[in-house]
């Protein structure tokens, strides 16, 4: 008769592969960096760019340029683009980051010959038309008037200005600056930006030494774009602290976001601080989800996060509570954290974090295309592998006392961000 | 191709195994044949709350969560108007844990007083930070009511309203399971580094035991043509005028299915897509724009939806909607758009082969559709559509009569 009240046996995750990228370089000097695998005949192209020159008069310059990359070349019109790539059954994405921007390619390496060309007159003959500006400019101040009716974006908003001020990190952004927005300032950046000393290649998927040299023929030599640029480089000081209540009378939730700058990825706490917000708020069992939304009621979800930058990082927590279960919802978020940096978690609890931790870790890596952005984790920290040795080992051996200790050093609440939009 | 090896067992269960040995991870995806379309209407939102309960501890299993981390594996679910779909994702050497968690839950739920308690609280505090405490969140809570009229798809999967969900009683939640939550109502799939005959032995060991339960049989009321043209207006806190519009469409078996998903992806898939370029780019009547389908398994939803521009009136903009509809009802589509949406098909089945979870998921749903083996002609199907075919389709339900529309307005301006 089977007994359905008996664990089956487990074990602990032990052996966790990385693949490390193969190193290349175009003839221009930009270097590429491939994970070459996969079953499937498809690859994905990143072109990656620091973000330069950071001026706080103009916030939205990176990410407009970005933006409207693909909206209009010397040789084809935003339509043409869109045509083409669509037409090829392929993906072209821009993302803005807080430290880089890059230019993603997804694409059958079938159509790759016939896709490459209109990438390249993208990344270095785009023009930034008036009219497309225009629309731009229209259409995002339409989506900010929508953004700004939900608690959660004007939390996360004003969390982030209120500890990064108005660095990249925590523009405030408003109409004013999409108004402000010119084409040559556009072209400007643009020119500085999205140039060969300034790029870097990830790769993932199936990539031979054929598309390699297919690479090098059209990316490989000289670019239009060659304006001086400087690394945005950003130092902060002690982190600002303090309430910031936003009275939204008809709300019936409120959304509560609250944290502090803290240490990035280069930091040797690092992994142990991962280990505790995981143990606070990084997974389903966490305690603020266990007290929160499984014993209380009070919301649909609850979390905490650490995350790394270039030149800061910072820890929130952040949720949407029920109007009239604020407050409590407030005490409760200190109460655990106050348990955190007076009792030792039991070692049932971190030894469930730990496998929990490792598991997600082997389960992160599950394509060519995983494997490609942990390398980039450590690639714009400045780290290698080594990193993730650490890493393991933290999560393996870290104890009690040690996660208690990171509590007393990373969690004070008094001299945290609270943001409440809503009603307190 | 995603490759798969196929067995039921004795009480009904389908078991399906996909062997990818590239990964050191595994997959238990269990889908359960039953959605809001199989609540009563004084109890809708039931089958969601309960994809919660589910949660709440099996008959032998106090914590359902707890011992599945502990060997580091991670879960979810969800429920649509369709199906209630589990999955769990853990190391592969655990896998057996997953089936210990998934049999028991299957076996019977521990129906605590407290989990319930809770999870109405959880689940109405879902409704409002999804539905009611956004802007817009409302639309398909307005929406499914105007174009479906006699068929259970006319309510969200949350639910017609709070009140339904509060009033849940413990009595309805075991009615619940024991009609819907048995092994001839579910499809099983495991996937990634497995072997189909450690699959069965394990299938066999957990799952066999728990009785075959009554096989429910769906009878549900048909929706009946729509004649006649049907509008709502909302007036609301927004900043935004916007305009939605629902025509029906065929269901998920249908024949004429890849027809009207192709021609969702000509008027809306991508910057090169029709409404894109000539609402939001060229007429500058829309900050944006939409066309998609609802890929319903009964009678779907072929939607429209865009946020005007400010200054621009209503009436200019769902004219120029219209004149867009009625030009792909009159002219066939050209032979690049075509070669365009249906390369992009075959893309984003590829690509949709890099995940495990995707495609045991894609696996359980093709099963329920018919056959798992569908999912590996699918592709045949999208190349096979030709440009009449879509006009065709466009001409079947881009009909006034048959439209409904959902104005939601600037509470100012109405």
């Amino acid at each position: 008769m089977l007994n359905r009240t008996l664990v089956p046996d487990s074990m602990q995750v032990n052996d966790i592969k990385f693949i490390v990228p193969q190193q290349q370089q175009l003839d221009n000097g930009i270097k590429v960096y491939t994970i070459n695998a996969g079953k499937q005949d498809l690859v994905r192209i990143e072109f990656i760019f620091d973000n330069v020159n950071f001026d706080a008069a103009k916030p939205l310059q990176a990410v407009a340029v970005n933006h409207l990359i693909n909206n209009g070349t010397a040789t084809l019109s935003a339509k043409d683009i869109a045509d083409k790539v669509d037409y090829y059954g392929a993906f072209l994405q821009t993302e803005y980051g807080a430290d880089q921007s890059s230019i993603k390619l997804y694409s059958l390496n079938k159509h790759l010959k016939a896709v490459l060309p209109i990438l390249k007159s993208i990344l270095d003959e785009s023009v930034f038309p008036q009219q497309e500006l225009d629309i731009f400019i229209q259409n995002q101040k339409q989506s900010l008037q929508v953004s700004l009716e939900k608690n959660d974006f004007l939390a996360r908003k004003n969390f982030a200005h209120a500890i990064f001020g108005n660095s990249s990190y925590g523009s405030n952004i408003s109409y004013a600056d999409y108004d402000a927005l010119q084409q040559q300032d556009l072209l400007e950046y643009y020119a500085a930006a999205y140039k060969p000393e300034n790029c870097t290649l990830f790769i993932a998927g199936k990539f031979e030494q054929s598309e390699f040299e297919l690479l090098n023929t059209i990316f490989g030599q000289e670019w239009n774009n060659k304006n001086q640029s400087v690394k945005n480089h950003f130092a902060f000081s002690a982190a600002p602290k303090g309430d910031i209540l936003i009275e939204r009378p008809e709300a019936i939730q409120s959304a509560i976001r609250m944290g502090t700058m803290g240490i990035n990825r280069r930091h040797s706490d690092f992994a142990g601080f991962q280990v505790l917000n995981c143990l606070l708020g990084g997974y389903f069992g966490s305690r603020l989800m266990a007290n929160i939304r499984e014993d209380k009621g009070y919301t649909y979800g609850i979390g905490s996060a650490v995350v790394s930058m270039k030149d800061a990082g910072y820890f929130f927590i952040a949720t949407e509570v029920g109007a009239e279960v604020c407050g409590n919802a407030l005490s409760e978020i200190e109460k655990e954290i106050t348990i955190l940096k007076t009792d030792l978690v039991p070692s049932q609890e971190l030894d469930l974090v730990r496998n929990y931790m490792l598991g997600s870790m082997l389960g992160s890596l599950e394509n060519a295309f995983s494997h490609a952005d942990k390398f980039k984790n450590i690639f714009f920290s400045g780290l290698d592998y080594e990193y993730y040795e650490k890493y393991i080992e933290t999560v393996k051996t870290i104890d009690s006392q040690q996660i208690r200790s990171l509590a007393n050093l990373y969690l004070n609440t008094d001299d945290f961000i609270k943001v409440i939009v809503g009603k307190k | 191709m995603v490759n798969f090896n196929r067995f039921t067992l004795a009480n009904g269960l389908r078991v399906l195994v996909h062997e990818d040995d590239t990964t050191p991870m595994a997959v238990l995806n269990i889908l359960y044949d039953v959605g809001a379309r199989d609540e009563e209407a004084d109890k809708t939102g039931f089958a969601h709350l309960f994809e919660h309960l589910m949660f709440g501890g099996s008959v032998n299993i106090p914590s359902y969560d707890e011992p599945l981390q502990r060997v580091g594996g991670e879960n979810n679910a969800f429920t649509s108007n369709d199906i209630t779909n589990y999955y769990i994702t853990l190391p592969a050497v655990n896998l057996e844990t997953a089936f210990w968690l998934e049999s028991d839950r299957m076996l019977s739920l521990s129906f605590s007083e407290k989990s319930l308690e809770t999870q109405r609280n959880v689940v109405c505090e879902e409704f409002k930070q999804r539905y009611l405490n956004q802007p817009y969140g409302d639309v398909w809570l307005k929406l499914r009511p105007l174009a479906y009229k006699e068929h259970p798809y006319q309510w969200a999967t949350i639910g017609q309203d709070l009140k339904q969900i509060e009033d849940a009683r413990m009595e309805d939640v075991k009615a619940f399971f024991k009609k819907h939550y048995n092994p001839q109502n579910a499809i099983m799939v495991v996937g990634g580094n497995v072997k189909t005959e450690d699959i069965r032995r394990m299938a066999e060991k957990w799952f066999e035991p728990i009785p075959a339960g009554e096989k429910y049989v769906r009878n549900l009321p048909k929706e009946p043509l729509q004649t006649e043209a049907r509008e709502v207006i909302v007036k609301a806190n927004v900043p935004l005028n916007a305009i939605y519009m629902a025509f029906k469409m065929p269901a998920r078996n249908d024949e004429s299915y890849q027809s009207f998903d192709l021609l969702s992806d000509v008027l809306s898939q991508g910057q090169s897509s029709r409404l894109y370029n000539t609402l939001l780019k060229e007429q500058q009547l829309f900050s944006d724009v939409h066309a998609y389908i609802t890929s319903s398994i009964d009678e779907g939803l072929f939607v429209i939806e865009g946020k005007l521009v400010e200054g621009v009136s209503v009436a200019t903009a769902e004219t120029a909607i219209w004149k867009e509809l009625e030009k792909i009802k009159e002219e066939l589509i050209t032979v690049d758009e075509l070669t365009k949406v249906q390369n992009k098909s075959e893309s984003i089945m590829v690509f949709s082969e890099l995940n495990l979870l995707d495609k045991a998921m894609n696996l359980a749903y093709y099963e329920l559709l018919g056959d798992a083996d569908l999912l590996n002609t699918e592709i045949d199907r999208y190349l096979a559509v030709t440009a009449e075919q879509i006009q065709q389709a466009a001409q079947q339900i881009f009909v006034k009569e048959q439209c409904s529309i959902l104005y939601y307005l600037i509470a100012k301006d109405a």
